[in-house]
């Protein structure tokens, strides 16, 4: 099998909330339309680490992060790197479902029109193909006009997942987004994001070991600010080859 | 033993008593003091009242050209004070860090909040109206209480601010929105009602204000046309008349009528903040 | 490219924003440099400890002492806050433990919109109601053991009265707040060592409230030295040392309001000098409240 493409290459990153060091000399690869889960206890800076990588711990005052951080071969904390092309071509979704409390079809229509698109008809096609890729289309088609406020908390997190979609990233970042919903809506977004992985490049946190194991197909292993392991999932799950790793997973500790 | 709780009864029964009368005096002295105003100037009200022009300084007549001057005034202030007070607390609140500067800022903001009004007569006198020659003038008294009513305007702005959620400018951002983007699209929309209310309350506290207007606007009695005009505000008009006694009846009503609009504006300002909370 | 362009507009309306929002030091700087610089010359011709503590105010003959003016001020500050603060805060006791939840938000917010009614309101209200109280009432009473007592009403004690009673919103108010914002284990933790509610009032729950309560009186304290329109109706204007609480008064901002109208040159520097000496005073009393907000951490 030929070496897949790597979307992310990271090395030795040191990041610190001013004079307290989160990231330990942390490397990775992330590979094209991998899933790679991020598991480990509370604290351990996984949440950190995903949220560098399109650089929203920019908006925390005080964070400062060094090494060697590339994105499709760019080193994306450069001097000139454009920031709002990254997060275009990184998307985010976050632990609890935020859709903006506008309109359904403004939700969906707010990335777009920010990236130029201004033709309605436009705006329509990506409303309507980005719902039917979360599986909301024929459910909500109806109410687009309606509040997104009003849907359920299954529904608002695929809203979520379309909206981050609509602006048509490679990679889509996604932070425990099934933490704040019930069995059943989980396991719904867990199937979407099975389908999304034929497409898009995902990178997800997870508390969920199981939800880990059965989505993904790269793990890794945070502990106080450092990856102990890394690698295939299933490999990881039945061999770990670091103890730590081993307990966390059959869940002596976290 | 026995004692000792007698005595912490009495205490108590005194404790309580005269917390009882202190919040008694304290709503009673200003319940009276609404009640008696408006009880001696509502009569006195009428719809000629407002729409005819004052005879003999206010001592006959209606209040039609100071009506026009509170509003003139009051505009031109809230207009100014308004994208000014909006700005300011977007930099406050999305863009400033905790840096020196910003510290000092809010330092100085503060100050302006505290200084007395007639400091801001005597300057919005000597700048205005003097320096800068605009004469006694609806312009001068409106910038003069643009400066005063602006800490109010960045205070509930900044406060509406926070109450948006941190995930919608993280959703926002992570679609690869700028910071302004951000602020246009989402969170000032978001706080809409929120701004309002202090923007009526901004107006209310223009329309009382009275000593810094009395050394900027003048005081005349003339309808006044355009900004550069000299012109009187109800506030104005009221101290004018009670402090030469020329009309009890006159100055009752006009007292009422600036109560009714004060309580007016107040309860609109609340009954926005209510929808702000539903929403 | 577009990117770049993105940047470029971005960092020129972070930089309006910031000039709006330092607009207010533009405000504040101003406002000292044209208040200083109108009532610098007579400052430095009569000389600023003449004028702070001299005797006589009479522009007419070129004496500007403003001693008289500052005890007026002093005076009914003092007496403001010696009527008003107790029952403030009595009344802030009230609302926070004492009455029903639903009275004391409705109450709180009728306080509130009494804060919001123009001063030049209460100035008329104590030119109607409390001049001529003091003179039919009291004064007859007064007279019968001092029979030189002016006979006016417009004194020191109706300029307390009445300011007074416009600070009581900003205490109760204020006072409440911090009453409240005392944690809900100490007031458990109290009842559970057998005191009673008396004494958790006034053990535990106002001593932790204090910084609170003693910020809403200095800023109190701010309003009624910077108050014009109420005073200005009702303390008589008579710039001598008041001796008495039914001595009239003049005070700081009521000679400023009254004079400016008609003063000379030299008469209206004066007035801008006494607008020197009360923004001074003011910003001293605000930064007590804001550090001592600060220092305790702030139950505001």
């Amino acid at each position: 099998m030929a070496e897949k493409e790597k979307v992310f290459e990271i090395r030795d990153m040191d990041l610190y909330y001013g004079s307290f060091q989160a990231l330990k000399k942390v490397n990775i690869d992330i590979y094209r339309h991998d899933v790679t889960a991020l598991i480990g206890p509370s604290g351990c800076g996984k949440s950190t680490f995903l949220r560098s990588l399109n650089r929203m711990n920019d908006l925390v005052e005080g964070c400062r992060i060094e090494g060697k951080l590339l994105f499709d071969g760019e080193d994306f904390y450069g001097k000139d790197y454009d920031t709002i092309a990254l997060r275009t071509k990184v998307g985010m979704v976050f632990q609890k479902p935020n859709p903006f409390p506008k309109s359904i079809y403004e939700n969906l229509a707010y990335g777009p029109r920010l990236h130029g698109v201004k033709d309605r008809k436009k705006l329509d096609e990506i409303a309507e193909r980005t719902l039917s890729q979360v599986g909301l289309w024929d459910e909500i088609k109806d109410r687009l006009g309606k509040s997104a406020l009003g849907l359920s908390g299954g529904q608002a997190q695929r809203l979520c997942i379309a909206r981050c979609l609509s602006v048509e990233p490679e990679v889509i970042l996604m932070d425990e987004p099934t933490s704040a919903l019930d069995p059943i809506a989980t396991s719904k977004i867990e199937a979407l994001i099975q389908e999304l992985s034929k497409q898009y490049t995902i990178i997800i946190v997870t508390h969920n070991m199981q939800q880990a194991g059965r989505i993904s197909d790269r793990t890794a292993f945070f502990f106080s600010g450092e990856i102990l392991e890394a690698g295939d999932t299933r490999r990881l799950f039945t061999n770990p080859e670091n103890p730590k790793t081993e307990e966390y997973i059959t869940g002596r500790f976290g | 033993m026995r004692k000792r709780k007698g005595n912490k009864i009495i205490k108590s029964a005194v404790f309580f008593g005269s917390v009882r009368l202190a919040a008694a005096v304290t709503l009673g002295i200003l319940a009276l003091l609404l009640l008696f105003i408006l009880v001696k100037g509502v009569p006195h009200l009428s719809l000629k009242f407002l729409a005819e022009s004052p005879e003999n300084m206010g001592k006959e007549g209606g209040i039609f050209p100071v009506l026009i001057g509170t509003v003139y005034v009051t505009l031109t202030s809230v207009l100014i004070a308004m994208p000014l007070g909006v700005a300011a607390a977007v930099y406050f609140s999305e863009y400033a860090g905790k840096g020196r500067l910003v510290h000092i800022i809010r330092f100085f903001t503060e100050v302006l909040a505290g200084i007395p009004s007639i400091i801001f007569g005597l300057f919005g006198f000597a700048f205005f109206v003097v320096f800068l020659g605009m004469g006694w003038s609806v312009i001068a008294g409106g910038i003069t209480l643009s400066m005063m009513i602006l800490p109010t305007l960045i205070r509930s702005t900044e406060e509406a601010l926070k109450t948006v959620p941190g995930a919608y400018r993280e959703g926002s951002l992570s679609l690869g929105a700028t910071k302004w983007q951000t602020v246009v699209k989402v969170i000032l929309p978001c706080c809409r009602s929120g701004i309002l209310t202090g923007l009526i309350l901004g107006i209310g506290r223009a329309i009382g204000e009275t000593a810094a207007v009395m050394l900027t606007v003048g005081g005349s009695l003339k309808l006044p046309v355009s900004i550069f005009d000299s012109t009187r505000t109800m506030s104005l008009h009221l101290y004018m008349l009670a402090s030469e006694g020329l009309s009890q009846e006159k100055t009752y009503a006009t007292a009422a009528l600036l109560i009714l609009i004060v309580l007016g504006i107040n309860w609109l300002a609340g009954f926005i903040g209510r929808r702000l909370t539903k929403e | 490219m577009r990117g770049k362009s993105l940047k470029v507009k971005e960092t020129i309306i972070e930089k309006a924003l910031f000039l709006c929002a330092a607009g207010s030091v533009t405000a504040v700087a101003l406002i000292t440099l044209f208040i200083f610089s109108s009532g610098y010359s007579v400052l430095r011709s009569y000389g600023p400890l003449n004028f702070i503590f001299g005797m006589d105010w009479s522009p007419v003959n070129g004496e500007y002492g403003i001693l008289p003016l500052i005890a007026g001020t002093l005076e009914v500050t003092a007496g403001a806050l010696i009527l008003g603060v107790p029952a403030g805060i009595g009344c802030a006791v009230f609302l926070a433990e004492m009455a029903k939840e639903r009275w004391a938000k409705l109450l709180k917010s009728a306080i509130e919109l009494l804060a919001g009614i123009p001063s030049v309101v209460y100035g008329f209200f104590g030119l109607a109601i409390i001049v001529p109280a003091i003179r039919d009432w009291l004064l007859p009473a007064v007279q019968k053991i001092d029979p030189d007592v002016p006979a006016s009403g417009f004194s020191v004690l109706a300029g307390a009265f009445v300011l007074g009673i416009m600070i009581l919103p900003t205490i109760v108010s204020m006072s409440e707040n911090a009453i409240r914002a005392v944690p809900l284990e100490f007031r458990e933790a109290s009842l559970a060592l057998g005191a009673d509610r008396r004494e958790t009032i006034t053990k535990v729950l106002v001593p932790a409230a204090k910084s609170g309560i003693f910020s809403s009186v200095i800023l109190a304290m701010g309003r009624a030295v910077g108050e014009t329109m109420a005073v200005l109706l009702i303390t008589g204007n008579v710039p001598k040392v008041p001796t008495g609480p039914l001595d009239p008064a003049a005070t700081l901002t009521g000679t400023i309001a009254m004079e400016m109208s008609y003063a000379g040159p030299e008469h209206q520097s004066a007035l801008f000098a006494i607008g020197i000496v009360l923004f001074i005073l003011i910003v001293i009393l605000n930064s007590i409240a804001l550090a001592v907000m600060k220092r305790f951490g702030g139950a505001v």
